[in-house]
């Protein structure tokens, strides 16, 4: 839970983000222990688009969510969000920076022991002072936007996997937050609830106009919801562009990645 | 040639340095709970709630081991104190060995197993299937809305089960006392009031709160040092319990050398 302090970070150098970025993540080093998960990674998020990061499974994608939110420390590098630096931030200040995020987490993390209506409207009754009755509206509204109106009183343990995702979108959007973290948003379900949760990502995307990082492996699903796509290859983002270029990049591990051929430069 | 010069180098002490990093996160963990009671930001409905589920969850198994030492103190002593004519200090050496040392000692270790482990385990599952970072990534501490009411809870249930568990033990050790060697009501319960006085009780008391506390804060910091799936769960509860229990001896000789002087 407690995350190392960036005391030992060498200096690096970093430039401020222009305004239109939201987040930017400038020559991040992460190690867990001695393993080096990334090294020299940079990303920028353009603000009220869809950036997708995509990469092979352990490349450190998810990690990049929780740099962004401040959920872990990089060991050098700097991240900013909004213009603000949230590296040397205290956990204290971090807190605060989070209440303008949401986080949909790979395996939903609904709250076991609360029902969909407690869990969605846990953010709601922590950080506003919205009256009962107002956030029965809000969370009843969001619900029904997802097409979950009516299980808002069902435990998680009592949903599918692809209605857990769901509840976990709902709670990550329910106060309207400046910036999403969808973290494996489809993976472990069928085609068909793959297909729902990507409209649903649009549907978020189009009511909100939020800043969005995906990670995602499914190529048809990155392609509906993004604006942007990052490749993140040995630690480090290797290629970004407008989705639409995306594909006829000319780097043989963009090409190898995105055909799934076993052949080429990707080790495996 | 930057990834070689941000490689950690080993540490020279690895020993003495994880004892000093466990050592210090536990008095983080520790100052940080207090931070958030001390300024009332907990919910109290949590607190009775958990509390209520501390209680409930030890008390069978308190009520056993607390029960069992009464009587087998009364046991050990009766029939050799009526031989030498000292009949008159069973009651007393019962209720004074209970309320001072036993009574809080027994329960903190039997509540470490239970309720520690309890927390532990809880807490553990909660960081596998992310709910902890679901709270931090909200911008919610997770040490105020988990860690908190716990350790009061712990706090609050310790000295309430020492209470039921030094009357289960003296009225134990009264029954035995009388199956034994036939000893009256009145000389027992004479002997208990004239060897102990309240003062030794509350000491007890004190003592179950402190020992409350070393259970909490251990068990939520296992707790959130989970790794792995549930094989770590696994390990870090018999770790909580394991430290608990060290934890408790350590503090209990230190209370009894600083309160019984």
């Amino acid at each position: 839970m407690i995350s190392e302090p960036n005391t030992s970070a060498p200096e690096t150098p970093f430039k401020l983000p222009a305004e239109n970025i939201a987040i930017s993540m400038q020559h991040v080093d992460l190690l867990y222990g001695s393993k080096v998960v990334l090294s020299d990674c940079s990303i920028d998020c353009e603000r009220s688009k869809v950036t997708t990061i995509i990469g092979l499974s352990g490349a450190g994608k998810s990690t990049i969510l929780r740099l962004m939110n401040g959920l872990r420390r990089p060991n050098a590098g700097h991240i900013f969000v909004n213009g603000e630096d949230i590296t040397p931030k205290t956990e204290r200040e971090l807190i605060e920076v989070r209440k303008r995020m949401g986080f949909a987490f790979q395996a939903a993390a609904l709250f076991d022991s609360l029902t969909v209506f407690e869990n969605v409207s846990y953010p709601l009754y922590e950080h506003t002072k919205l009256s009962r009755k107002e956030i029965e509206k809000k969370v009843s509204d969001t619900l029904e936007s997802l097409g979950l109106s009516d299980v808002s009183d069902r435990l998680p343990a009592e949903l599918s996997g692809g209605m857990q995702k769901r509840v976990g979108f709902a709670r990550a959007i329910v106060n309207e937050p400046e910036i999403i973290f969808f973290d494996e948003p489809t993976t472990g379900l069928d085609p068909i609830m793959t297909n729902v949760i990507t409209d649903t990502i649009k549907t978020i995307q189009e009511r909100l106009r939020a800043t969005s990082v995906v990670v995602m492996h499914d190529m048809p699903s990155v392609y509906a919801i993004s604006d942007n796509i990052s490749m993140l290859f040995e630690g480090t983002v290797i290629a970004s562009g407008p989705a639409k270029d995306f594909r006829r990049s000319q780097n043989p591990i963009i090409q190898q990645f995105l055909q799934g051929s076993e052949i080429g430069p990707i080790p495996l | 040639m930057r990834l070689a010069a941000l490689r950690p180098k080993p540490p020279s002490f690895p020993i003495t340095r994880r004892f000093f990093e466990y050592a210090g996160g536990l008095a983080l963990l520790f100052l940080d709970t207090m931070r958030y009671i001390f300024t009332l930001r907990f919910r109290p409905s949590e607190v009775v709630r958990q509390t209520y589920f501390l209680i409930v969850q030890s008390l069978p198994i308190i009520t056993l081991t607390s029960g069992f030492t009464g009587l087998v103190i009364s046991l050990e002593t009766a029939v050799q104190a009526v031989q030498f004519g000292f009949s008159g200090l069973i009651g007393g050496s019962v209720a004074y060995g209970t309320v001072r040392e036993l009574g809080p000692l027994l329960t903190g270790i039997v509540f470490a197993g239970r309720a520690g482990a309890a927390i532990t385990a809880q807490l553990g599952s909660m960081v596998v299937t992310e709910q902890i970072e679901a709270y931090q990534s909200m911008g919610t501490s997770p040490t105020r809305v988990l860690v908190v009411p716990r350790v009061l809870a712990c706090v609050i249930g310790m000295p309430m089960l020492t209470i039921f568990a030094d009357v289960v033990a003296v009225y134990g050790g009264y029954y035995m006392a009388w199956l034994r060697v036939h000893l009256s009501s009145y000389t027992y319960w004479h002997s208990a009031q004239n060897m102990i006085d309240f003062t030794d009780f509350e000491k007890g008391l004190l003592k179950a709160a402190v020992f409350g506390l070393i259970v909490g804060i251990v068990a939520a910091y296992e707790g959130f040092r989970t790794e792995g799936g549930a094989e770590g769960v696994g390990r870090v509860t018999t770790q909580a319990v394991v430290t608990s229990i060290i934890l408790i001896f350590a503090f209990n000789f230190a209370l009894s050398f600083v309160l019984f002087r």
